[in-house]
């Protein structure tokens, strides 16, 4: 018999289970969102990644607001480019933390030494992240929408579905290569190095639907794009799954 | 059948084996003591077989499951680092709650604060470990480490910043666990700590282990010391 390919786990009879582990271990997706609800449990505790991210993305909104001539370029057709930059950046930061927290005092050890599957390892951080990204949308798109002087009502609801694809995106490759990095001494660095250039067609095609919903274009015309962040988010977030079992033992 | 089982077991970094070609075996009931200078390759040993790396060529088994793949032996198993493997921002509670919850511990809360008391920390259950000094802290680890009733336990150097009282209430844990069946793993720079809990004496250098002995072969401490200097220096 061979070890399963997505746990990584080696079959056991369930004689074997019963002499060597006394409980059984939560499954796939309640230990993922154990290790989810922890992070953010920290996260929250300590504010650290989460205040200087939304600080970074708030002000980056203000900055840009006074860094161009609204009379010869259009707050719409700058907007969508410049949200999509802002959360990939702020976005960084969550992500690097992510793995961060558990290298002080070698906490990921309780995970890798824990009865469940390593995909669930990751699972749990990719979702920690994507509610941490999620937070800083949820303050930034409105943030954004107010100071740039755009139609809040009618784009609001579209532009969040937009901004949960992409989110899922950033974060399945985002959290990889988070774990990938997070013990080298140069990873806040290495990080963004490596992980922004397979950002490019998740920010590509999130401006490109942004622009489309913000100019009034039918809806038709950004399908094609979202059809891609659904692609890319479906790939990234298995093959990612798949691979941090590799990466987690080495 | 052994508890811990090691065949051929190697780990290298690079062109540097931190771990060559080891073969080991923990019986149930079992403390093996494992000295050896720094770089040894103690640690990679003890994470090898706690399933925390992957062997570059041969085999650790648990229970007959080989690692680092079987999450049943995973299970089996307690580590305590000389790292507290803790998170500093949760309280000591929330960190035993969180361990108990990876392994599937029914009533976790309770199991949780019984680990707690073992080691009496149990006071500080609500504390955040940040605010705890580095000996608590340890408490904390090994309440961490126990508290899914592992039956094998792997523990580098566990007696790190543990005060006297804490001290001996981690040798008094550690014996009645190898008296309830477990096997355990013991690194200890501490020769007199080491030799005081073991059944089995090992002694590792440059990745092998260059010595094995029942720990009643092995006499006094300070005799053992001199020839522990000889086998590290040669």
């Amino acid at each position: 018999m061979s070890a399963d390919l997505v746990t990584g786990d080696e079959p056991t009879t369930s004689i074997e289970r019963a002499t060597l582990a006394p409980f059984a271990p939560p499954g796939f997706l309640a230990a993922a969102l154990l290790i989810a609800r922890k992070d953010m449990v920290v996260e929250l505790r300590t504010r650290t990644a989460l205040l200087a991210a939304l600080a970074l993305s708030l002000l980056s909104i203000v900055i840009f607001n006074f860094a161009w001539d609204p009379t010869a370029v259009a707050a719409i057709d700058l907007a969508p480019g410049l949200l999509w930059v802002i959360f990939t950046f702020s976005g960084l930061l969550g992500l690097h933390r992510a793995f961060g927290i558990e290298q002080a005092d070698r906490a990921m050890d309780v995970l890798l030494g824990a009865p469940i599957p390593r995909g669930a390892i990751y699972t749990g951080k990719a979702l920690g992240n994507l509610l941490f990204v999620l937070l800083v949308q949820a303050v930034s798109i409105p943030a954004a929408l107010i100071v740039y002087n755009l139609e809040i009502a009618r784009i609001i609801l579209p532009l969040s579905g937009i901004a949960l694809m992409a989110a899922i995106g950033l974060v399945a490759v985002g959290t990889l290569f988070g774990a990938m990095t997070t013990s080298t001494r140069a990873s806040e660095l290495l990080l963004p190095v490596l992980a922004l250039p397979f950002f490019v067609p998740i920010v590509m095609a999130a401006a490109q639907a942004t622009t489309r919903l913000m100019s009034g274009r039918p809806a038709i015309e950004a399908v094609g794009w979202l059809k891609l962040l659904a692609a890319y988010d479906l790939v990234f977030a298995v093959a990612c799954a798949l691979a941090y079992g590799v990466i987690a033992d080495e | 059948m052994p508890l811990v089982e090691a065949a051929a077991l190697t780990r290298a970094f690079g062109p540097r084996k931190a771990v060559d070609r080891v073969d080991l075996a923990i019986e149930s009931g079992e403390c093996l003591a494992l000295f050896g200078p720094n770089g040894a390759g103690k640690t990679t040993l003890l994470r090898l077989l706690a399933g925390l790396l992957r062997p570059s060529s041969g085999e650790a088994r648990v229970g007959g499951v080989a690692l680092p793949g079987g999450a049943s032996a995973r299970a089996t198993v307690g580590l305590i680092s000389h790292q507290t493997m803790l998170y500093p921002a949760l309280t000591a509670l929330e960190n035993v709650l969180f361990a108990a919850r990876l392994h599937g511990v029914p009533d976790a809360r309770a199991a949780a604060m019984a680990a707690l008391e073992r080691v009496s920390i149990a006071d500080r259950a609500d504390t955040p470990v940040r605010a705890l000094s580095r000996g608590m802290q340890q408490r904390v680890t090994v309440a961490r480490a126990l508290v899914h009733q592992p039956r094998v336990l792997l523990l580098d150097e566990p007696f790190t910043g543990l005060d006297d009282a804490g001290s001996t209430t981690l040798a008094a844990t550690l014996t009645d666990l190898a008296e309830e069946g477990a096997a355990l793993l013991l690194v200890t720079h501490d020769v007199r700590e080491g030799l005081a809990l073991a059944t089995q004496v090992a002694v590792m250098r440059r990745g092998t282990i260059v010595l094995r002995e029942p720990r009643l072969a092995s006499g006094e401490p300070e005799a053992f010391v001199q020839r522990y200097r000889a086998l590290v220096a040669s």
